[in-house]
């Protein structure tokens, strides 16, 4: 009942140019990941563009991919002649059984449905089916799912509720490319111009741009001279077309720059060398595409013309090695396959040796952040127990405190101390620093579960020499999460390699987590750091009047130094109001200032809060930091967030 | 300036209009102007004094997009025909990759017509620019005055044209004959591409 694929009609056989590039990329796209992405993905265009090759096309190259996949494709009249048989046997549930189970369908021609009710109900019913299920459903029209005549306002809302991709007529370049590749494929030879004089035509689609080619080739078959320029516009009646005679026009009727832009086109296509103009266009399309040419661009320079065709294909070939290199490293870690040396053919060694060491689970894992230098802490008697705790971890990595945990306040530093100790140990020559987040931590797991690739995300914790974890408690009631943590505990203190974890209270007053984890972590050194003291937050001043770059003014450090703050992100804030009114009122920061800001008005209540909370700071793997939590000096009136809200 | 450049793969192409004062350069550009899509046309500069006459220059720069791989764009200027601006149009003439010339076809004029003619060929040459492999174009302006009152195309020709290089009579105010010009100066800059040739 279905078609089955032509495997002349792929990927690999589809010319690209800029009428129809976002809907090959979203199509391979899908083709590559079905049902996750673009689903539908519903491609429309008037007839002859390319609807069903890119169907065949994704059918295809999903086959390749996954070569269990069942997938069906078939035009909307062949489903409805299908559902009618089925109906007429009494099999209309195991018609829809068996398209349930499809896990690709393709579906050409939707516009048909106009003015079949029962049909849309069915498909609609199927839809949200293959949906559900995460199967991948690719449709294409001749008109975008709003303008298909009587069609069910649910199907328009499914049809548009993936991707709506259209594909135009293909400009110059792509119609000489098509000729070109067309001609390759048959065995044709054209003499030089010939193709491109025949693509200055704006043939109103590829179809009838094939029947051309078919012409001349035919023509080319039966007579002894070849076709020249000349001879192709008489045989396709371009003449008109191509070059409208000046006199014909009327002034200020006709299209008159359309026509200028036709000749220039024309002209330039004679002057610009054939293997130029290949070249361009290979730049073109690969630098759409994203991969540097600069490659393909060196051959620009030269005077003579290299093997442009050799050359050409070579750069295909890497580029599509690159491809492959990048999808297989996308697959366990996105954040490693976004690397500008997958879009590069002349790194191809070097990103054949960072695909490896991806695929054998290499690829390092988060590492401390270069914003919390340990240098830049600063130290007192509230944070000396775990400095010199740290220190001594620093110079016995694994040996002295395993694990180590650093307890305290929202805001007290210790995830600054947690990175800084993270830098430093990762200074040591072979050492591979996993420093991040517990939440990331988990998420990282929850994806490579999802990808069905723990073992390869085991394998990125198992080659650290130090492991990291601000926020530990944040594992409460991740029972998997606490499982493959007590797993890595183990390892980690069986080979001597150091754990380090930072957690609002102590461990034993932690809850939801398992005891045997409680236990390993109290097993340590924990470490309090406490409200910061005078002497912390006077160092912390200073530093953050370099920051700011305030003049060192002794009467406001020693004012602000005196301030009672529970936290140094307290203390950060204090300077900050101060630093706002300051620009607000546009003087200078001065202990006047700091004493109206601060001590006149009143204060605002501490916030309680009977939950544990965490650092508030993410650190991201770029080195930004973001804070979770937002500091507002300047709260809006209730009277303006009423009317935002009523917006 | 390079007509094309390989390493950026762009084909650039400066057009100058020349000719007397109030001949038409100006209109040839306002014309050609609002006949470009927005999309494809940069502002038009044009200086001009209170009158309406053209001051420095103006310059009207168009993207023809993507051709044969190269992105092809039209720069065109024109000049101040007054004989007092020469030091500006000989600033405009250089690097020229191609010149039109706009005669005014008013018979009175024919005089201011061949000055402006050797003020073009003598800027050239003080430019080192070799008149005779320069792409020229004369475009005859005002055809729809009365008959009384302009010559013919041919008798221009005679008294201009003696190098034979394609001439177009033209009313620019009303647009016959504009893009016929610039198509014809377009082709003779553009075919030197295949020649290999860079100015």
């Amino acid at each position: 009942m279905t078609t089955a694929l032509n495997p002349r009609l792929s990927f690999e056989t589809c010319v690209v140019g800029a009428a129809n590039r976002l809907a090959v990329t979203a199509g391979r796209a899908v083709a590559e990941n079905p049902g996750t992405v673009y689903n539908p993905l519903f491609v429309y265009s008037v007839s002859g563009l390319g609807k069903t090759h890119l169907l065949m096309a994704i059918g295809q190259s999903a086959k390749k991919l996954f070569p269990n996949l069942n997938i069906e494709y078939l035009s909307l009249d062949e489903y409805v002649e299908a559902f009618h048989a089925a109906v007429a046997a009494g099999q209309g549930d195991a018609f829809r059984r068996r398209f349930q189970n499809v896990d690709v369908l393709l579906i050409d021609d939707v516009q048909f449905l106009t003015n079949r009710k029962e049909m849309q109900a069915e498909l609609l019913r199927l839809i949200e089916a293959l949906q559900s299920g995460g199967h991948q459903i690719v449709l294409t029209s001749d008109r975008p799912p709003a303008e298909i005549a009587d069609l069910d306002e649910r199907l328009i809302s499914r049809f548009s509720g993936g991707l709506v991709v259209d594909i135009g007529v293909p400009d110059y370049e792509t119609r000489v490319a098509i000729l070109r590749r067309k001609s390759e494929e048959r065995g044709a030879n054209f003499q030089p111009g010939v193709l491109e004089t025949v693509a200055t035509a704006e043939f109103p689609n590829v179809r009838e741009l094939m029947g051309a080619l078919n012409r001349m080739v035919a023509y080319q078959a039966v007579n002894d001279t070849p076709l020249n320029a000349e001879g192709a516009k008489q045989l396709l009646g371009l003449e008109r077309a191509v070059a409208p005679p000046a006199a014909a026009r009327v002034a200020g009727s006709a299209d008159e720059f359309g026509s200028f832009l036709d000749d220039v086109t024309a002209t330039v296509g004679k002057a610009v060398e054939a293997w130029r103009a290949r070249v361009a266009e290979a730049i073109l399309r690969w630098e759409g595409e994203g991969y540097r040419t600069h490659r393909l661009e060196v051959l620009l320079e030269r005077d003579t013309p290299p093997a442009v065709d050799a050359e050409i294909a070579a750069f295909a070939r890497d580029v599509e090695r690159l491809r492959t290199l990048e999808n297989e490293v996308a697959a366990l870690d996105p954040q490693a396959a976004g690397q500008s040396l997958f879009r590069d053919p002349e790194r191809m060694t070097e990103a054949e040796a960072a695909a490896s060491q991806v695929l054998v689970g290499s690829a390092p894992p988060h590492g401390p952040s270069a914003a919390f230098p340990l240098a830049n802490y600063a130290t007192g008697a509230a944070n000396q127990v775990a400095v010199t705790a740290a220190r001594a971890v620093l110079e016995q990595p694994g040996k002295r405190y395993n694990p180590l945990v650093f307890i305290g306040k929202s805001g007290s530093g210790k995830t600054h101390l947690l990175h800084g100790v993270g830098l430093e140990l990762a200074k040591q020559p072979g050492a591979v620093v996993a420093c991040l987040s517990t939440q990331t931590f988990i998420d990282e797991l929850i994806t490579s579960i999802n990808g069905n690739r723990v073992e390869w995300w085991r394998a990125r914790y198992r080659r650290a020499t130090a492991l990291l974890l601000d926020d530990i408690h944040l594992v409460a009631g991740k029972d998997r999460t606490q499982e493959e943590l007590f797993n890595l505990f183990n390892l980690f203190l069986d080979q001597e390699r150091q754990l380090l974890f930072t957690a609002p209270v102590h461990p034993s007053k932690l809850t939801g987590m398992e005891a045997r984890l409680i236990s390993r972590l109290g097993g340590g050194l924990v470490a309090e750091i406490m409200e910061p003291d005078r002497e912390i937050r006077r160092a912390m001043l200073e530093r953050l009047f370099v920051t700011h770059q305030l003049n060192r003014d002794s009467a406001l450090l020693e004012y602000l130094a005196d301030r009672p703050v529970d936290s140094v992100r307290g203390l950060q804030g204090l300077l900050q109001r101060v630093i706002g009114a300051a620009a607000a009122q546009d003087q200078s920061v001065s202990v006047g200032l700091a004493r109206a800001v601060l001590e006149g008005h009143e204060r605002e209540p501490n916030r309680k809060s009977g939950a544990l909370r965490t650092s508030g700071l993410v650190v991201s793997s770029l080195g930004g930091i973001r804070s979770r939590e937002k500091m507002v000096w300047d709260w809006p009136a209730p009277a303006d967030r009423l009317i935002e809200e009523l917006h | 300036m390079s007509l094309v450049n390989f390493t950026t793969r762009e084909i650039t192409c400066k057009i100058v209009y020349y000719g007397p004062g109030r001949s038409g350069k100006t209109t040839n550009l306002h014309y050609i102007y609002g006949r470009v899509p927005e999309a494809r046309r940069g502002r038009m500069v044009s200086l001009a004094t209170q009158t309406d006459r053209t001051l420095f220059f103006d310059f009207l720069p168009i993207d023809l997009g993507q051709i044969s791989g190269f992105s092809t764009r039209f720069q065109l200027y024109t000049v101040p025909g007054q004989v007092y601006y020469n030091a500006t149009r000989r600033l405009v003439l250089q690097g020229a990759d191609g010149v039109v010339f706009v005669g005014d076809s008013q018979a009175r004029q024919l005089d201011e017509n061949v000055e402006s003619l050797q003020n073009l060929q003598s800027n050239l040459l003080e430019l080192g620019i070799d008149v005779r492999t320069l792409p020229l174009v004369m475009q005859y302006n005002k055809q729809d005055l009365p008959r009384e009152l302009i010559l013919e195309p041919a008798e221009l020709d005679d008294a201009l044209n003696f190098r034979a290089v394609p001439s177009l009579p033209a009313d620019a105010l009303h647009g016959r004959g504009v893009f016929e010009t610039l198509k014809a100066i377009s082709e003779l800059v553009l075919k030197r591409l295949s020649a290999g040739t860079t100015a």
